[in-house]
């Protein structure tokens, strides 16, 4: 008990300096209950379950640990891709960077602006899908993110949308905290594609909730950038309709912490939803992937599909969970986490779960770490093919599944092209 | 071409010696077939020449047309024009068999210093020699050797060949797991590259092969060394009587 205490003193403390942001009736609701969820949660520690594996203190601190940021030459992202770009600097809007909001088949809004009005479409979604997601697992962090974000995109998509969003997140302080709140609505039918990059801030809190309603297609691909000091807290939360689809792509290179948390409600027959995600790293690098998928509907497919590659005592984890309901009868669910250890010091920590409570229903997962094929390896130097080279084909190879989960072949490429980049820099 | 001077090796894991003092000279433009009983050390003298990890040379020396192999890294033997077609080829998935063998072609022109081929120049010799070894433009695109049958696994294998253009060949019992249509394709494909600058040494447990790919030289291993060497006779000899009365008589 006397820890218990301790974390909602250390709780109590860190949230008695904060202030909601000013903000409409709606708004101030659903901030002012989420705060209540973080004070009755208390922020996690390390003894929580779900924080074994990852220290939790650096993003539940008040200041930003300093982050140096990467300031080298990069090629754009997604450069040959149409699409709608929306700019936010360490956490803050960039409206001369950004294109106009304006665009066919949606609408786009910015929650500091939307906050303002006493009512918002959005009220349907901001911190409801966040807070039917902490249970039967807290998520503190999303609930401090709800309760504190200064800003947001909120899409509505009404029908096909002509060009992907682009969400892109510069980082250009040492020490900047930056939280973003965004919520996506697709209307029945409709089809959005939202792309992402950048590591944001030095540190950075971010929740996507994501209403996908019956016969809705949502793709994503995310990029979290090339610095390596910064620190990450991400949610995704979406709750699916019939029909519906969700694909979700990340791509993770260095970083010091990241926790990339996915949850997703399947409450719709027949829906969709893939996650992938494929993380390089070496050093104090540390990633940690935390999906739950809970399906609630008959005939649901879901694919979870997490490589990494891990260098110099980088350290890996995935926290990977499939609930199938009762009643959830013909559910395919799948879910697969592997990591590639490029020398001892390196190391991998997992923890499938699959909780099923309908008797009609194929779940498969697995979970591996090894080293690279020593015969794999040898075939491809015999034919002449050098050991730095050989080693970078192989690791590329087992980062396919992950890479595959990307459909759209410009946009696989270009993640393709990215991890041999990071390879490349890395040939000893 | 390739010359084997008393050649000793140990295997590093266990303290066994497999190999005690192979001697063997294949001539350009010569096939030397290796027959034997199983574990006379056939397959480990490829692997050793090949640079394979988990050998020890406790003695000896192999040379490649004068240059000393046994110091090199296995990509280092490819680029100076040794190649091993594998007994059991090894399956790669996610890498692109085309991929593959165009990274592979590149790796060995660039480290001797000659020009890349054009992904357009490549494509044509690919398709072309493809074709002659029946491998269908979906072989070229799956991963290396996924899926594979005995049989185009080995055809894979000899398109490689063809493509890096080795000057010593070594093919390890290149016939295992093949029926008979696909052993005359597959000898048909070594056949076509038998050309006077190039040197062959056929490792194989049976007489078979040999009538497809008639070779110059016949030697008979025993027990990690080579114990007889004559001519396409001494295959046929084997064939009638087994390796028995070879190894009584050497005895």
């Amino acid at each position: 008990m006397a820890q218990t205490q301790k974390k909602f003193d250390t709780t109590a403390s860190r949230l008695d300096g904060v202030s909601l942001p000013e903000c409409g009736a709606w708004s101030r609701n659903a901030r002012d209950a989420a705060l209540a969820r973080v004070r009755e949660m208390g922020l996690p520690d390390r003894r929580d379950e779900y924080w074994k594996y990852t220290r939790p203190d650096t993003l539940t601190q008040t200041d930003a640990p300093e982050a140096a940021f990467f300031d080298g030459d990069e090629s754009e992202h997604y450069a040959d891709v149409d699409r709608l770009k929306i700019v936010f600097v360490d956490g803050v809007f960039d409206v001369e960077a950004s294109d106009n909001l304006a665009l066919e088949g949606v609408k786009i809004d910015r929650l500091c602006a939307a906050d303002q009005s006493d009512i918002h479409w959005a009220k349907e979604i901001y911190g409801v899908l966040e807070e039917r997601g902490q249970t039967p697992v807290e998520r503190p962090l999303a609930a401090l993110n709800t309760a504190l974000a200064c800003d947001g995109i909120l899409i509505h998509a009404t029908g096909e949308v002509s060009k992907p969003i682009n969400l892109i997140y510069y980082h250009k302080s040492t020490s900047s905290d930056a939280i973003l709140h965004h919520v996506i609505k697709l209307d029945k039918g409709a089809d959005l594609t939202v792309l992402e990059n950048g590591p944001a801030a030095a540190r950075f809190n971010k929740v996507m909730e994501v209403e996908v309603a019956d016969g809705a297609s949502f793709h994503h691909i995310r990029k979290q950038g090339r610095d390596h000091e910064r620190r990450a807290v991400t949610h995704i939360f979406a709750r699916l309709g019939e029909k519906s689809s969700f694909k979700s792509f990340t791509l993770t290179a260095n970083g010091v912490l990241t926790r990339n948390e996915c949850v997703i409600e399947l409450t719709g027959d027949d829906a969709i939803a893939h996650v992938a995600g494929a993380a390089v790293g070496d050093g104090d690098f540390h990633h940690d992937d935390t999906v739950f998928i809970t399906h609630d509907a008959e005939r649901c497919e879901s694919r979870q599909v997490f490589k990494k590659v891990l260098r110099n005592g980088a350290t890996g984890v995935f926290q990977g969970k499939i609930l199938v309901k009762e009643g959830a009868q013909k559910t395919d669910g799948y879910q697969i986490s592997q990591s590639l250890l490029l020398d001892e010091d390196s190391q991998f920590l997992a923890k499938p779960e699959l909780e099923i409570y309908a008797d009609d229903v194929v779940c498969s997962h697995g979970s591996t770490s090894g080293a690279i094929n020593e015969d794999g390896l040898f075939y491809l130097r015999a034919r002449g093919i050098p050991r730095p080279i050989a080693t970078d084909l192989l690791t590329l190879a087992f980062l396919a599944e992950a890479v595959e989960e990307v459909e759209d072949e410009i946009l696989r490429e270009d993640i393709v092209a990215r991890l041999t980049g990071w390879l490349e820099r890395r040939r000893g | 071409m390739l010359e084997v001077n008393n050649l000793h090796v140990d295997l590093e894991e266990e303290d066994k010696t497999i190999l005690k003092g192979v001697d063997l000279k294949v001539e350009a433009g010569k096939v030397h077939a290796i027959m034997g009983p199983n574990g006379s050390g056939k397959s480990t003298l490829s692997y050793v020449l090949s640079g394979k990890d988990g050998y020890e040379v406790t003695g000896g020396s192999a040379t490649l047309g004068g240059e000393d192999i046994l110091e090199m890294e296995p990509e280092e033997r490819a680029a100076a024009g040794l190649f091993l077609a594998f007994q059991y080829p090894v399956e790669i998935p996610g890498v692109g068999n085309m991929t593959f063998l165009r990274t592979a072609v590149n790796a060995q022109r660039k480290a001797r210093g000659e020009e890349e081929l054009s992904a357009a120049d490549f494509l044509k010799e690919v398709r072309a020699k493809a074709k002659t070894l029946k491998i269908d433009a979906d072989m070229l695109k799956r991963p290396v050797n996924v899926g594979f049958s005995g049989g185009e696994k080995k055809r894979n294998e000899i398109l490689q060949m063809a493509m890096l253009e080795p000057k010593m060949c070594i093919l390890d019992e290149t016939d295992s797991g093949l029926d008979v249509d696909a052993m005359k394709l597959v000898a048909e494909g070594v056949n076509a590259l038998r050309d006077e600058g190039r040197g062959f040494l056929v490792i194989t447990h049976y007489q078979r092969l040999l009538d497809h790919i008639k070779p110059d030289v016949v030697h008979i291993m025993a027990n990690g060394r080579i114990v007889k060497t004559g001519g396409p006779e001494l295959a046929l000899e084997v064939e009638n009587n087994g390796y028995a009365d070879i190894l009584a008589e050497v005895a």
